[in-house]
Formats: structure tokens, sequence, C-alpha cells
């Protein structure tokens, strides 16, 4: 009932019959975590990308390299994903012909996302998505450190450590206990694996295939995929099923 | 140049190869009074020369600023540069809303050149009038570009447009090497300057020139678009016309003619009349 509702009005909005919109997600990645450290912007997030509750692909690259001065993540709807990577295409193809000294920094092609995020949400027919924005540009003041976020409704923020989906519950607590400005590499990786293993353990989304992202002045590394290691061996699940009424 | 049967339309060819139209429209833009426009690596300097219709009546604005670190100097049909100011103006404010930075100079530029071009190829319009030295700033420094009625831009170091620029043009022909390495300073002086060579014999006062700058500060923040006041014009000249009247120092010569000449220089008079004459 309401779902019809809503698509009478769309076709209305939309100009006429036939008009198609995004109503529900398909098929779609999960949580992005994401932290400034001491020489840029570091980004994780797992390879898989589920379909409903079947996690059905698992070698999926949810992070991209966008121009020479970012990286962006996303989580939800993995074709508008698609399609928000041919538009950034475009932009910075232009940028890249121009040749003239001039690039989209992270903080134009952030500002840019929520412009198209925030109108596509007006029009009712979303970007299914959350979007992580992060990288290293030269600025006035030297080289400047960017990472933001923008979702579906075209909310969008700046911090230094963002996560999506479920990473806002289970890793922010983490990042806001544990975050420092000057973290090395090596410490950025082991606190955003401790996240990433939460989420392992916790998010029913998710599998054990992760891809590490990094951005600096030089530019930007996307690791290739590795697994965490996961400890199972608690007493309360050996025999899980002991003692339960009704087994044997 | 004399009328002829092809210069009725934009969209006519004459059988030479010109479109007549384009070309008295840039005449127009050497009827207005003179623009001056000069940069070093760092900052753009815009220099009008003020003229009044009539001693009653205030003179004609000619220097606009378009966003922070872009402004421009028109010389021809005012009203028409207005117009393309304000168009300026909101291309530049459309591209900071939507990418939260300031539009490069080199891309505002090329979008006044395409506006103006549609205007030589639709049989219902003409071409815009006035002659704009558009100034300004992106992430390799501080430019300064020459939009013209044809559609035609180009990248200047220094450049003079309006009645009597030749005799600006000659003047920073003269000393156009050296700008780039100029303090900001030096830049408003030598604008002052090439305007006092418009005026021809005119004294040069604060009432009678404009003079705007825009440019990046040492500490990598932008030093927005403004004019210049009155009283600190007039400070300048008459500091200028104190150094005058001392010995004249060395004025220094073009020696260093090795390094190849930069491509930007003020181009030639223009050439014969019979010749499709270069933007100018």
């Amino acid at each position: 009932m309401d779902g019809s509702h809503a698509n009478a009005a769309a076709a209305a909005a939309g100009g006429g019959e036939g008009t198609q919109r995004t109503l529900n997600p398909y098929v779609t990645g999960n949580s992005v975590i994401a932290m400034k450290y001491k020489d840029g912007v570091i980004m994780a997030c797992d390879t898989g990308a589920s379909y409903g509750s079947t996690l059905r692909y698992k070698s999926v690259e949810r992070i991209k390299a966008v121009g020479k001065h970012s990286l962006i993540g996303a989580s939800g709807e993995f074709s508008d994903f698609q399609e928000i990577l041919r538009y950034l295409d475009e932009l910075t193809l232009s940028d890249h012909m121009w040749d003239d000294g001039n690039s989209l920094g992270p903080k134009e092609i952030h500002a840019y996302l929520t412009r198209v995020m925030y109108n596509r949400r007006n029009k009712f027919d979303p970007l299914w998505n959350s979007l992580v924005l992060g990288g290293v540009k030269k600025g006035p003041k030297g080289d400047e450190k960017y990472l933001g976020m923008v979702n579906m409704i075209g909310t969008h923020f700046e911090e230094n450590h963002i996560a999506t989906g479920f990473g806002n519950h289970m890793a922010v607590p983490i990042l806001r206990g544990e975050w420092r400005e000057d973290l090395t590499f090596e410490e950025a990786v082991k606190l955003i694996e401790k996240c990433l293993l939460v989420l392992l353990y916790r998010d029913r989304s998710s599998i054990n295939k992760f891809q590490i992202a990094k951005i600096t002045t030089e530019g930007s590394t996307i690791y290739p995929p590795y697994a965490l290691k996961t400890n199972w061996g608690f007493a309360a699940f050996e025999n899980p099923s002991q003692g339960a009424v009704g087994t044997w | 140049m004399f009328r002829n049967q092809y210069d009725t339309d934009v969209t006519t060819w004459s059988p030479a190869g010109r479109l007549f139209q384009v070309e008295y429209a840039m005449e127009a833009v050497k009827q207005g009074s003179a623009c001056v426009g000069l940069r070093s690596a760092t900052h753009a300097v815009l220099a009008a020369a003020n003229k009044a219709n009539n001693e009653l009546s205030s003179h004609q604005r000619k220097v606009f600023r378009v966003a922070d670190h872009a402004g421009v100097a028109l010389a021809g049909l005012t009203a028409d540069g207005r117009v393309l100011s304000r168009f300026l103006r909101n291309e530049c404010i459309n591209h900071a809303f939507v990418y939260d930075a300031p539009l490069p100079i080199s891309r505002l530029a090329l979008r006044l050149a395409d506006k103006a071009q549609v205007c030589t190829q639709r049989s219902w319009k003409r071409p815009y009038g006035v002659g704009l030295l558009v100034a300004g700033l992106d992430e390799s420094g501080a430019h300064l570009y020459y939009n013209c009625p044809s559609g035609n831009y180009f990248e200047y170091q220094a450049f003079a447009i309006g009645s009597r620029s030749q005799a600006a043009k000659t003047y920073l022909e003269r000393r156009f090497e050296k700008f780039n390495d100029y303090t900001p300073d030096q830049l408003i002086r030598d604008a002052l300057s090439a305007i006092k060579e418009t005026l021809q014999g005119e004294k040069l006062t604060s009432s009678n020139c404009t003079i705007a700058i825009v440019g990046t500060k040492e500490d990598g923040t932008v030093e927005p678009f403004s004019m210049i006041d009155s009283q600190r014009i007039q400070e300048i000249i008459d500091s200028m016309e104190a150094a005058d009247e001392a010995p004249p120092a060395d004025v220094p010569m073009q020696e260093e003619g090795g390094d190849a000449p930069p491509a930007d220089a003020p181009p030639a008079d223009a050439p014969a009349a019979d010749a499709a004459p270069m933007d100018i």
C-alpha cells in the first residue's frame, strides 16, 4: 500500500508511467572504516557484497582511487557505487585533459558528491550508498588531510575517523577511544584491524577477506586482500547444545 | 573598413573568409576607454582609465569583481560588459556551490569565450561588443586573459585594450619580461604608468583611473580581488611623480633575448586592413 502510493507519487514527479527509481537496495556492501593518520588517510573494508541475506560476491573492491588525491569507499548498493564511479571518472577525466595544473582535491569531490546525493534524495530516487571520501592535497598551509562522509539522504560531514553501516555502532566507539593525531601507518593498521575484527565477529554480513588502502602525498595504494585471525576457542562454543532441551 | 555586401549578417562569410560583423564588434572594443592588465607569478592587476560622458555624470564602471579570486576590466559596450560580468559571477558562484572551491581562472575564461562564440554563429544574435581582461588565480598562480568578441581568448603577461591602448602596449612591451618577479606594488605602479600613457598628456589623478589587484599572499592565503581606494592611488601617483623628477634611473633594456621569448607577449599592432585581423 505504502509502496504503491510512493510509486504513484514518483510517477507523477517523474513525469509519467514507467519511471524507475530505487526503492530497495539489492547487492550491498557493508561497513567501511577510515581514519586520518600521520602521513595521510587510511581506509579499509571487506570484499564482500551480499544479495539480501546471501553472501553472494566475495571479491568485490569497494574502495577505489579518485584522481591523484583521493580515495572513495562505499557501503550500500553496489551498482549505485559503480554509477558514482562513472560520474567521478567524467570529472577526473576532464580535469586530466585540461592539463593546466588544477586538479580536484578530496574536499571538492566530497562537495560534488554531496550535491549529487542530496539532489537524488530530493527526487525520491536516491543513490543507496554511504560514501567515505579521504585524501591529501597541498593547500596554503602545506599538505592537508581530508576525510569526510556523505550518505544516501545527503547528510555529510568531515571527521578524523569515519565508519559506515554497522561500523557506526561498533567501530566508532573504538575509534573515539583510541584514535590519535600522530598514528604511524603500522599503528593505524592495528587500530583498523581491531575495528574490522569486531565487525567480523558481530556483523553477520561481513566476510574474512579485507582490503586496506591508504592515500598520502605520494599517491594512493590499495593493498591486496588478506584475512584476519579469528579465535573461536571458547568453552561455550564446545558442545553448544549440551544440556539443551530436546537435543541429543 | 568599408561597408560591403557581406557584412549585414554575422552568419555570412565574406569571399575572403572573414566575418565582418565580428570584426566590427572588435572595433567597438577599440572605441572604449583604455584598460590595462598585468601579472606577476602571484598577483594580477587591472587598471582602467575613467571616462565620464560629461562633467555632470559619474564615470562608467569598467572594473568588476567576479569572485574573491577573480575580476574583469572591460572596454567597449559597457552594457554588454555588465551582462557578461553577471554571467561570470554566476559561473563562479555555481562552481563554488557544487565543489566548495574557486573556479580556476583558465576555465572561467574558457566559459566566457564559448559564450561569446555562440553569438558569432547564430543568425538571431549579435556578437558582444566588449573586450574583457580577465584576471584571477588558480592552483598555478595568477593569470591574465583577454577575451575577445570573436570568442577567442589568450593568456597574457600584460595587455592593454581600448582607445589609445597602443601607447600602453608599447610601454608594457619594454618591461613585461620582468613582471613575473614583480612585487604587487611594482605591478600597481607599472599599471598606473601604462594608463598614464593612454591619457596622452592629460594629468593622471586618482579620479581618472581605477585600479584593482588580486593575488596569493606569502602565507598562501588569497588576497581577494579589490579596488584600491583613491587616496592610496593618489599617494602612489605622487610618489611616482617625485621619482620622475629625480635623475632618471637606468631603464632596463631587454638584453635577455637568448631564452625562448614568452609565448604570451602582447602581439604587434593590427596588420594591413586587407588581411583578416588577429583578435586584438
